[in-house]
């Protein structure tokens, strides 16, 4: 494994949480340092998203147990706006549509929000739709869809292509992909990867939750973890993926 | 529901203070004396008295209506106060005169009342209780031959102008609160735009009811004569008291050959607390008639305040050509009840109308939209398009669309749309996850669902209306 030795930017320890009296994480650890790509992978319902959401801030999950801070800062005291604010960001494995808001229109308040909160400069339509049509190279989308409303009429990959340009203008310092390659055809899933990795630099991180090794093809993990029933209970290198991919989930789960 | 959006819906009415005023009222109730003592006390006419005792009689006669989609206490017409004015009465001639208490009053409303308000270009009738307080700019209008002053005042000034047009759109007998109104309306504001001219500044009307237990009854009518246009602002607000106030105005609008009516609403009456508790009966009567050729008359209103709107401004586009357009946004919080929408009654060959409805419900209120478009069967080549959307925020809300289209004439094109929509949690906290904060999302996705009402605003009005939705959603989301 391989430790690239930036300063820690998530560090999970022992998470538990419930939906509705259900207990869906049971005791969650992570670490994430800047410069490192994280994959998650798990069968349907061991709480990958689960996960994924409640680092965000999803209103329909409770903290239970154990801790989590995002840059030193405790995570759980921080409303999800403000996690968001401070560099968290989800793409979300189901993008929602927001019809009457255009994309340009939401992009830039959020980006004009984030500039306060980091004390510069916000920027009036016409600077922002030149940084907007420069990023928006990165998802290789028309810039027509700059105009329509946030994800309305979008194909799935559309979709998907649009939370990635989202990251490109927020620039997170973490980003959760909760499983973007989800619904992408193999054109899709290139241009959403190629994407990503052209956003990663050596003071950001990336966290993927995904069913499937093709992502990770496009987008190579420094670290793989496993998780069932609601633990993270193996960890290993980029090679881990394939031999799930190979051999299944069971024999992880066996030895858990 | 997240309790985000519960509270930014429940924003206080800041409008809710009484102005400490001495008001000369007539007792309460309603009895032909009581027609007669107003009608005196205005020095009017024996032709005005006459139309208002006989829509008394007919008003007798007929029942309130019961098929709007609102429930409400009987309301007992003999527990109204029918006539209240600031005293002292006296011909105001500037601005100078007005009470210091009434002035105070409406620069919290934010009406502008004083001069250098007035540079901005607004022409203002202020009403206040039942009587015309003040109309600014009329000298200047006079010049070009436009006449904007009170009703009253038009009554006398003008009488051959008011006897020839009033009740010729809303006939006395035409509905239950029009009877009412014709009987005993008050004040109101008159306008008269002669052939050929255009208006050179938007025209305005400040509704302010601040008696307890008193009733408003205006009358607004406003006449464009060939080739003349117009543009009509209108702002209503109310104190904050316990019990239900009675508002039943009537407005009527005519347009001849190539006239054009645009006629915007703002409307902000007291609509009750949380628990349904006091709150302004809007029962309005709003209808323009395209009388000409060419002649056009938009309509366009935000209704966000009341406890219970009745309301339906209509087009009756009777000259060949004529164009009649509604564009509405109705926001409901708590227990208010709202029925509103539009009629569009095509007489003349190739007639158009268009409706935009937006219906925003939040709280446990109910919010419908009720329309009627008519083709009747001279009206060749006669088109309507109608969109009606609802949008709920939270569980506890409701939404209904009641649509009738009666076509008499087969070469009409009559096109109906429909949707409706909820801001969800979901929304919600993409919004959040793009760190947006909960109000600002609500205001950008209301604005986006109000956006094809919002463009048909004057630019002043439009600012107001985006402020105003966010006020009354401010703490109902979160």
């Amino acid at each position: 494994m391989i430790n690239k030795g930036g300063k820690v930017l998530l560090e999970v320890k022992n998470l538990k949480a419930e939906v509705d009296g259900v207990e869906i994480l049971k005791g969650v650890d992570l670490t994430v340092r800047a410069g490192e790509v994280h994959a998650i992978m798990g069968v349907n319902g061991s709480g990958k998203s689960t996960f994924s959401k409640v680092l965000a801030g999803h209103p329909d999950y409770t903290v239970t147990g154990g801790t989590a801070t995002f840059e030193g800062k405790e995570l759980f005291s921080l409303a999800a706006e403000e996690r968001a604010r401070a560099g968290l960001f989800l793409a979300f494995q189901y993008p929602v549509e927001i019809p009457g808001v255009s994309n340009s229109a939401l992009l830039r308040l959020a980006y004009n929000t984030l500039q306060n909160e980091r004390g510069l400069e916000e920027l009036d339509p016409l600077e922002f739709e030149d940084l907007v049509h420069e990023k928006i190279k990165v998802v290789e989308m028309d810039p027509s869809f700059l105009d329509r409303s946030v994800n309305e009429g979008f194909s799935g990959g559309e979709k998907k292509r649009n939370e990635i340009l989202q990251m490109a203008i927020l620039e997170p310092k973490l980003a959760i992909l909760d499983e973007t390659d989800s619904g992408l055809d193999i054109d899709a899933l290139r241009i959403v990867a190629n994407g990503v990795n052209s956003l990663l630099t050596a003071d950001n991180a990336v966290v993927m939750v995904t069913h499937y090794q093709r992502l990770l093809n496009y987008i190579v993990p420094d670290y793989v973890h496993v998780m069932d029933a609601g633990r993270i209970v193996r960890t290993g290198g980029k090679e881990l993926a394939l031999e799930l991919e190979a051999r299944g989930y069971d024999w992880v789960r066996a030895a858990a | 529901m997240s309790s985000a959006i519960q509270n930014l819906v429940n924003q206080p009415y800041k409008h809710g203070f009484v102005t400490d005023i001495e008001t000369e009222t007539v007792p309460k109730g309603l009895s032909e004396d009581v027609i007669r003592l107003i009608s005196k006390k205005k020095n009017e006419p024996e032709w005005l008295l006459d139309f208002r005792l006989s829509a008394y009689r007919h008003w007798l006669t007929m029942e309130e209506p019961a098929w709007a989609s609102v429930s409400y206490p009987k309301i007992d017409f003999q527990d109204i106060i029918y006539f209240a004015q600031p005293k002292p009465k006296k011909q105001l001639a500037s601005m100078d005169e007005v009470d210091p208490e009434l002035k105070r009053t409406f620069e919290k409303l934010g009406v502008p009342l004083h001069e250098q308000k007035i540079m901005a270009g607004v022409a203002v009738d202020v009403i206040f209780d039942s009587v015309s307080v003040t109309t600014t700019y009329k000298a200047k209008l006079a010049e070009v031959g436009i006449i904007f002053c009170s009703f009253s005042e038009a009554v006398h000034q003008h009488p051959e102008l008011v006897k020839q047009y009033l009740g010729s759109v809303v006939p006395s007998g035409d509905n239950f609160y029009a009877a009412l109104n014709s009987a005993v309306f008050t004040d109101g504001s008159f306008c008269f735009i002669p052939k050929g001219t255009k208006c050179p500044m938007d025209l305005s009307t400040y509704f302010r009811i601040n008696t307890e237990g008193s009733g408003q009854f205006e009358r607004t009518l406003i006449i464009a004569e060939e080739g003349a246009s117009v543009c009509y602002l209108e702002g209503c607000t109310a104190p904050q008291f316990d019990t239900n106030q009675l508002h039943a105005a009537v407005v009527e609008l005519v347009a001849l050959d190539n006239a054009d009516i645009k006629y915007s609403t703002v409307q902000n009456w007291y609509a009750g607390d949380e628990n349904g508790k006091g709150g302004i009966f809007n029962f309005v009567t709003k209808r323009g008639l395209c009388k000409g050729i060419n002649s056009k008359i938009s309509w366009t209103q935000v209704e966000t305040g009341s406890a219970i709107t009745w309301k339906y401004p209509s087009c009756v586009l009777l000259g060949d050509n004529s164009i009649g357009e509604f564009y509405s946004v109705a926001l409901t919080n708590h227990l208010q009840q709202a029925d509103t929408g539009s009629k569009m009654i095509h007489i003349g060959k190739n007639t158009r109308s268009r409706i935009i409805s937006k219906g925003i419900s939040t709280g446990r209120s109910s919010n419908s939209y009720r329309g009627l478009v008519k083709i009747g069967s001279r009206a060749t080549g006669a088109r309507n398009y109608s969109q009606c959307d609802s949008m709920l925020i939270g569980d506890n809300c409701g939404a209904n669309t009641f649509p009738t289209i009666d076509v008499q004439n087969v070469t009409a094109q009559v096109e109906h749309e429909a949707s409706t929509s909820k801001i969800g949690e979901d929304q919600m906290f993409f919004f959040a996850q793009r760190g947006i904060g909960s109000e600002e999302a609500v205001s950008m996705i209301i604005n986006g669902f109000c956006k094809d009402v919002f463009v048909h605003l004057p630019m002043e009005f439009a600012v107001e209306a985006t402020k105003l939705l966010g006020l009354k959603l401010e703490g109902s989301v979160g």
